[in-house]
C-alpha cells in the first residue's frame, strides 16, 4: 500500500515537472538571445566568483538574454552540459572549458546546430572554424609586464623567492615563464627557491620560512597569486623582515583582489598584475555585433591587464579593479 | 606490551631524520631568538618551524586516533571538515562584509559557533557509521565531496578576508610570549586528552568497542554511542584547527585550505603504530607521529626538494610502514632477531 502510495506520489512529481518543462519551451520569447553559459565552479577563486558574478549581472533578461548556467571543474560534465545546452536550442554556448582537449565532436554537434560558440578565459585545442571568437587572457604577457616593472626597479642585485602556482595550470607556465627566461638571460639575477605552493597561502608561508629559517639572503618574493603572497608576507612578518615600498623586500602577487590592492595602497606590498576576470562585457559586444550580421576583425580578443604599482596606485584603482 | 613498543617506531623515525639532518647540515638545530614586526622577542629556527606547522596536524591525529580505534576505519573529511569550521568562523567574525578591520564579534564567540557546527558535523558522520552501519571511508566520502561546497555556500561564495592584528595571534604569536600559538594550543589538547585518558574510562571503552564490538555490546556498553563519541570528538579537534588555519593567513580559499589534511592524519595515526583496523591504540605515538611528518615536511623544503614532490616521500614511508607491519615480514624479522641473539653472544 504505502509503495503504491510512493510511487503514484512520484508519478505526480514527474508529471508536473514535465508541465513545467512544457510551460517553459512554450514560452519561449522571440526578442530574448538564449545562451548557456558553461563556466568553472565559483567557488574555486576569487577570481572565478568575479568572472562569475559579471556574467550574471550581463545576461539578464532585462539586458535581452536568456541565460543558463552550468558549473563543473570536470571536462566530461562540462561536455555533456554543451549537449544539453544545444538540445535546448540555445543561440549561443558560453564556455570556460576545464580542460584543452576534447571539444571537437561537441562543437561540430553545435555548429551543425547552428549554435555559436563564443570562449572565455581559456582556450582549448579545436580548430578556430568551431567557434566564434575567444577572450582571453594572455598569461605569458602578464608575466612578461610584472618581470618589466621588477627589471624597473634597478636593484644591484636580483635573489628571488619564485612561488609558483598549480604546476601545468596556464597561470603558472605564464607567469613562471617571463621569470625563469630573465633568470636565465641575466647572472645579476637569481633564484633563491623556486616551489610550487599550489595557490595555497599556508605552502607558501612554510616555503619562505623555510628560507629563513635557513639564513639565505634575499630581497624579492614573486608570488603567481595574491593568496600566496599573502602566505609569504605572513612568514616575514614573524621574523621582521620589513616588505614593501622602500624596504627590505619586494612583494609581488597577481590577480588584483580588492584586499591586495589595499596592501598595495598600504605600500605594504610593492606590485599586482591583474588578471581580467570581466569578460563578460566583450562578450556582449561580440554577440551584438554577430546578431547585427557584422563580421568580426578578429577571432582572439586579448583583454586589457594591468599592472598595478603601489606607488601609484589610487583609490580608484582599488574600487574598479579589485575583484 | 604492544602498546608500549609502539612509540618506539615514530621515535626511530624521528632519530634517523633528526641524525640525517645532523650529519648534513647542524645549523638545522640552532634556535634563535629574534625580534617579531611587532616588536616582541620571538623564537624560531627550523625546530620551531616544525613545532609550530605540526600543531594541526597534532591537534587532528588526537581524533582520527579515536575514530580510527573505535570505528576500524578512518575520517576522510577532516579537511572539508576545517574548511566549513573556518567558514562559520569567519562568518561570524565578518557579517557579510568580505573585508573586516574591526571584528563584528568576539573570536571566542566565533570559536565557540565553530565547534558546535564542527561537532554536529562529526556527529553526521559518526550516526552514518555507527547506526548505519557504513564503512567509515564511504561515509565520509559524503561531506569530503560536498564539505568545501558547503564551505563555500556558508559565506555566499566571498572570501572573507581580516585585517585585524589580534586575530592573527592565534596562528602566530601572542605579544610577549615567544613560543608560537599553534604549540600552545596542541600542548592544551594534548593534555585535555591525557586527562580525558587518565580520569574516564573513554580510552578503555574505545579500544574495547575496536577490539570486539559483540562481546563489549556483552559487557554492557553501547558501541554506536562509543564510535559517536569519537566522531563528535574529532569535530571537536577540527575546530581547534580550524581556528589556527585561518588565523595563520586571516583569510581562507575554500579549495585549498587544510588540503589533503586527512591523509597525513592517517598517516599519523599509521606511523604511530596504530592499527588502522581499530582496536589498541598509543594516543602519544599518533602525536609523535603528526611530528615526525612535520619533521619530514621541514627537512625536504630545506633541502629545496620540489614541494609537489612531497607525497612521493610520504608515500615511501607509507609503504616501508605497510610492509613493516604485515604479518609475514613481522615474523621473518622476529626469526631473524633470535637467530641474531644467540650470533651475538659467541662475538661477545
Amino acid at each position: 500500500m504505502k509503495k503504491k502510495l510512493l510511487s503514484l506520489i512520484l508519478v505526480a512529481c514527474m508529471a508536473v515537472g514535465l508541465v513545467g518543462c512544457g510551460g517553459g519551451d512554450g514560452k519561449k520569447s522571440g526578442d530574448l538571445i538564449k545562451v548557456g553559459i558553461i563556466n568553472n565552479d565559483p567557488n574555486e577563486s576569487g577570481y572565478r566568483t568575479a568572472n562569475d558574478k559579471s556574467m550574471k549581472e550581463m545576461f539578464t533578461k532585462e539586458n535581452g538574454y536568456d541565460a543558463s548556467f552550468a558549473y563543473s571543474l570536470k571536462n566530461d560534465e562540462q561536455i555533456s552540459s554543451a549537449k544539453k545546452f544545444i538540445q535546448d536550442g540555445c543561440d549561443y554556448i558560453l564556455l570556460s572549458a576545464a580542460d584543452t582537449a576534447g571539444w571537437d565532436s561537441v562543437l561540430k554537434d553545435a555548429q551543425n546546430a547552428g549554435v555559436k560558440v563564443i570562449l572565455f578565459d581559456r582556450t582549448i585545442d579545436a580548430d578556430e572554424s568551431l567557434y566564434e571568437a575567444s577572450i582571453v587572457s594572455d598569461m605569458a604577457k602578464e608575466g612578461e609586464t610584472a618581470v618589466n616593472w621588477l627589471k624597473g626597479q634597478n636593484l644591484s642585485e636580483y635573489k628571488i623567492i619564485h612561488i609558483q602556482g598549480v604546476m601545468g595550470t596556464a597561470a603558472q607556465k605564464g607567469r613562471s615563464g617571463a621569470l625563469d627566461a630573465q633568470v636565465a638571460a641575466d647572472a645579476n639575477w637569481s633564484l633563491v627557491t623556486q616551489q610550487t605552493a599550489e595557490w595555497n597561502a599556508e605552502k607558501a608561508q612554510q616555503i619562505v620560512q623555510s628560507v629563513i629559517d635557513s639564513g639565505e639572503s634575499f630581497n624579492v618574493i614573486y608570488a603567481e597569486n595574491d593568496d600566496m603572497a599573502k602566505g609569504a608576507v605572513a612568514a616575514l612578518d614573524k621574523a621582521n623582515i620589513s616588505h614593501g615600498v622602500g624596504k627590505d623586500v619586494i612583494i609581488m602577487g597577481f590577480d588584483c583582489n580588492k584586499w591586495a590592492l589595499q596592501e598595495l595602497k598600504a605600500q605594504n606590498w610593492n606590485y599586482d598584475g591583474q588578471c581580467n576576470p570581466f569578460q563578460a562585457s566583450y562578450i556582449d559586444e561580440i554577440i551584438k555585433k554577430l546578431e547585427n550580421g557584422e563580421k568580426l576583425s578578429q577571432k582572439v580578443v586579448i583583454m586589457d591587464e594591468k599592472g598595478f604599482d603601489a606607488t601609484t596606485i589610487t583609490d580608484e584603482d582599488v574600487e574598479n579593479y579589485g575583484i | 606490551m604492544q602498546n608500549k613498543k609502539q612509540i618506539f617506531i615514530p621515535l626511530a623515525a624521528l632519530i634517523v631524520l633528526a641524525l640525517f639532518n645532523l650529519i648534513m647540515d647542524p645549523s638545522f638545530f640552532k634556535i634563535t631568538m629574534g625580534l617579531n614586526s611587532e616588536g616582541y622577542q620571538v623564537l624560531s629556527g627550523p625546530l620551531i618551524t616544525i613545532l609550530d606547522s605540526g600543531s594541526e596536524l597534532a591537534i587532528l591525529a588526537i581524533g582520527m586516533t579515536l575514530v580510527t580505534a573505535a570505528s576500524g576505519g578512518q575520517d576522510i573529511s577532516v579537511g572539508a571538515a576545517v574548511a566549513i569550521a573556518g567558514s562559520v568562523m569567519l562568518r561570524v567574525l565578518c557579517g557579510t562584509e568580505a573585508s573586516v578591520s574591526e571584528l563584528k564579534a568576539p573570536v571566542i564567540v566565533a570559536f565557540l559557533i565553530a565547534c558546535v557546527v564542527a561537532m554536529l558535523f562529526g556527529a553526521f558522520n559518526g550516526i552514518l557509521v555507527a547506526y548505519f552501519r557504513i564503512q567509515p571511508m564511504i561515509a565520509t566520502l559524503i561531506l569530503f565531496t560536498a564539505g568545501r561546497s558547503i564551505a563555500a555556500w556558508i559565506n555566499n561564495n566571498r572570501l572573507p578576508n581580516i585585517s585585524n592584528q589580534a586575530f592573527t595571534y592565534y596562528g602566530g604569536f601572542i605579544p610577549g610570549i615567544p613560543i608560537p600559538t599553534p604549540f600552545i594550543i596542541a600542548v592544551a589538547c594534548m593534555i585535555v586528552i591525557a586527562l580525558v585518558m587518565k580520569f574516564t574510562t573513554l580510552g578503555l571503552y574505545t579500544q574495547s568497542v575496536g577490539i570486539n564490538e559483540h562481546s563489549s555490546k556483552l559487557n554492557g556498553l553501547n558501541p554506536a554511542v562509543i564510535k559517536l563519541i569519537s566522531f563528535v570528538i574529532l569535530g571537536l579537534c577540527v575546530a581547534v584547527v580550524a581556528l589556527i588555519k585561518v588565523s595563520r593567513v586571516s583569510s581562507i580559499n575554500y579549495s585549498v585550505i587544510a588540503k589533503d589534511i586527512e591523509m597525513d592524519a592517517i598517516l599519523a595515526v599509521a606511523l604511530g603504530g596504530n592499527a588502522l583496523s581499530g582496536g589498541k591504540f598509543n594516543m602519544a605515538a599518533s602525536i609523535l607521529g603528526a611530528y615526525v611528518i612535520q619533521f619530514l615536511t621541514t627537512t625536504l623544503y630545506k633541502f629545496k626538494v620540489r614541494s609537489d614532490a612531497l607525497p612521493a616521500y610520504k608515500a615511501v614511508v607509507v609503504i616501508l610502514l605497510v610492509v613493516l607491519s604485515a604479518p609475514i615480514v613481522r615474523k621473518k624479522l622476529s626469526e631473524l632477531a633470535k637467530k641474531l641473539k644467540p650470533a651475538k653472544k659467541e662475538v661477545a
